[in-house]
């Protein structure tokens, strides 16, 4: 279920062509993370199916990046502070050229590249190591930082969980970022609402999460997390507010895309089985390869 | 011009040696949690303001903010009491730091005993134990202020992360200038054959007073000076183990996980000797003079001297 929010004013700048193919995207993520997870035998699942859209829309609209030069200087860094999603960040990393399809087999395999929580010395296109909640926004303050020391020009994005939230390293970071005003500093909350034992409501509530960044000194947007029209709008809206740290507050559905994982706690480390494989895929729709 | 016996607080030296530092390197950055003037980073903040970061009482953030620098070709050194940096941020530097290797030095300021009467909570004594255990991170705890400068010039020149432990009390200079710290060396200050003494920081200048008063008791002991506790001189300690058999190790930390335990370990593995631990066993410490702390917990010059001549008996 997807909560009712403050809707932002869009004027509709991707074409018809481009939502189709980011959306086409999305759900080949899905199916990736689907068939890694199951082929690993371990992995997040239900937190990996939250993130799709945002990550086509990052990785395959909103940022400056070149998979041939994952160490470019002046690309655009992305930080997946939830690092147990890891899995969607490799499907997308995948899809965008970085390493081949091949290797997400090594996913959660000894002496594969692709670990369980995302290792920036092993896995080309991850920029920060990650995988211990609330550390990702420091790191990433600490890149805007450089960059301004450096010269360079790029925006840091930072994807965290809710449940992550109840980190206190996290406030730590928004309040730094906020007082000093750390610009092309861009956090994205995945408001998927449900985190490990139950609903991030009940397990300890983040609302007002708005209010909160905003007593930070944040400025907050907020979208649906799997509308890729309204996240790239969103995107460009928080890239261009060059005066103060951005969150986007983006609303999702945990497991989204598969009806028996949407919504379910029980699926926030599950592998699925064959059968629930074969069931998910036929959900999605046809796969491309 | 520093001499030999001068006293100077290894803190002091410590920010004095940044500012050196910050001079010649121009990606040397200082972070800060709000603990600058008495870590003595804020002697770097007065010197290049620009680069000094305060990050008000936030070590996590600090750590984590170091990191990001870190991966933008910086050199960050962070600096905060050593209980805050091994204990509160202990995760931050385990992922956030030393998992992915990154360039970021960490001072552990206020080292054991001496945190000018703050008592338990202000006193690590396990952090070298933390800092060791965790992957990739080298661990150097110098003994006074010309070896601090060493190690902060020697922890610029390595790629990755290092632990540098540093006292806030004076200490008596023990090393001429023309000294020189090498990662992974020990120094031989003296030689002896009845007992091998193995000292770290601070406590080797006590540990030096020991060797003279146990030379006026007719006993030879070798001083073994260990700054650096990771990577640990394995070779000095075998040869101690093999040449003389009868080890004593002094430090003010913990003997869980710390020179002690680390020297046991070696030992234990490469060449079995007999062994005595001089440090705090198992507890916290209190406030006091730092004097006073150190003998109430048998950590002080006359528990070195009572552990040397009992090992030299055996």
């Amino acid at each position: 279920m997807i909560p009712h929010y403050g809707k932002v004013c869009l004027a509709l700048h991707l074409s018809e062509q481009k939502v189709e193919e980011l959306n086409r995207i999305a759900n080949e993520i899905r199916r990736l993370v689907l068939v890694t997870v199951h082929k690993a035998g371990a992995g997040h699942t239900g937190g990996a199916l939250s993130i799709p859209e945002l990550l086509s829309v990052l990785y395959f609209d909103a940022m400056k990046i070149d998979p041939s030069r994952p160490d470019w200087l002046e690309r655009d860094r992305f930080i997946l502070s939830k690092g147990h999603a890891s899995v969607a960040l490799y499907a997308a990393l995948c899809l965008r050229g970085y390493f081949g399809r091949e290797c997400m087999c090594e996913f959660d395999r000894i002496d594969g590249r692709l670990q369980g929580h995302p290792d920036m010395l092993k896995t080309p296109g991850v920029d920060m190591s990650t995988g211990s909640l609330g550390q990702g926004l420091s790191a990433g303050i600490g890149m805007a930082i450089g960059r301004d020391r450096r010269g360079l020009d790029f925006t840091v994005y930072v994807l965290l969980g809710d449940g992550e939230l109840q980190e206190g390293q996290v406030w730590e970071a928004a309040m730094y970022a906020g007082v000093h005003r750390i610009r092309k500093l861009i956090a994205i909350v995945d408001y998927n609402q449900l985190q490990l034992t139950g609903w991030t409501k009940d397990t300890l509530d983040i609302e007002p999460l708005a209010d909160k960044w905003r007593a930070f000194g944040w400025d907050v947007l907020e979208c649906d997390g799997h509308n890729v029209a309204e996240i790239s709008e969103t995107v460009e809206k928080a890239k261009a507010i060059e005066s103060r740290p951005v969150v986007i507050i983006a609303h999702t559905l945990k497991g989204k895309g598969v009806s028996f994982i949407a919504g379910s706690v029980s699926w926030h480390a599950k592998a699925p089985t064959t059968e629930e494989l074969e069931k998910a895929i036929e959900e999605l729709g046809e796969c491309e390869w | 011009m520093v001499k030999v016996g001068d006293m100077i607080a290894p803190r002091k030296a410590f920010g004095e040696a940044l500012v050196e530092l910050g001079k010649v390197n121009p990606d040397v950055l200082v972070l800060d949690a709000d603990v600058g003037t008495s870590t003595q980073s804020s002697i770097f903040r007065e010197a290049f303001p620009d680069r000094f970061y305060q990050v008000g009482i936030a070590e996590q953030n600090m750590i984590g903010i170091a990191a990001g620098l870190a991966t933008m070709g910086f050199i960050p050194f962070v600096s905060t009491f050593a209980v805050f940096a091994a204990r509160r941020a202990a995760d931050q530097v385990a992922i956030s730091v030393a998992y992915p290797n990154l360039n970021v030095k960490i001072n552990g300021s206020y080292g054991g005993v001496p945190t000018g009467k703050a008592g338990a909570t202000h006193q690590a004594f396990e952090d070298i134990a933390i800092m060791r255990a965790i992957p990739n991170i080298k661990v150097f705890v110098p003994a006074d202020a010309v070896e601090t400068r060493q190690v902060v010039f020697a922890a610029a020149e390595i790629d990755g992360p290092v632990y540098i432990r540093t006292v806030r009390c004076e200490v008596p200079v023990i090393f001429d200038e023309g000294y020189k710290f090498t990662v992974g060396r020990a120094v031989q200050l003296t030689e002896g054959r009845d007992v091998a003494l193995i000292s770290t920081g601070m406590m080797t200048y006590k540990a030096l007073d020991a060797v003279k008063a146990l030379k006026e008791k007719g006993i030879s002991a070798r001083l073994i000076h260990m700054p650096s506790i990771k990577p640990i001189d394995e070779d000095a300690i075998v040869a101690a183990a093999s040449e003389i058999g009868k080890i004593v190790t002094i430090e003010n930390h913990s003997i869980i996980g710390g020179l002690g335990g680390a020297v046991a370990e070696v030992l234990a593995e490469r060449s079995p000797a007999k062994i005595r631990r001089i440090g705090f066993r198992d507890h916290f410490g209190e406030s006091g003079d730092d004097e006073k702390v150190f003998s109430k917990y048998g950590v002080n010059t006359e528990h070195i001297i009572a552990a040397a001549v009992e090992m030299a008996a055996l």
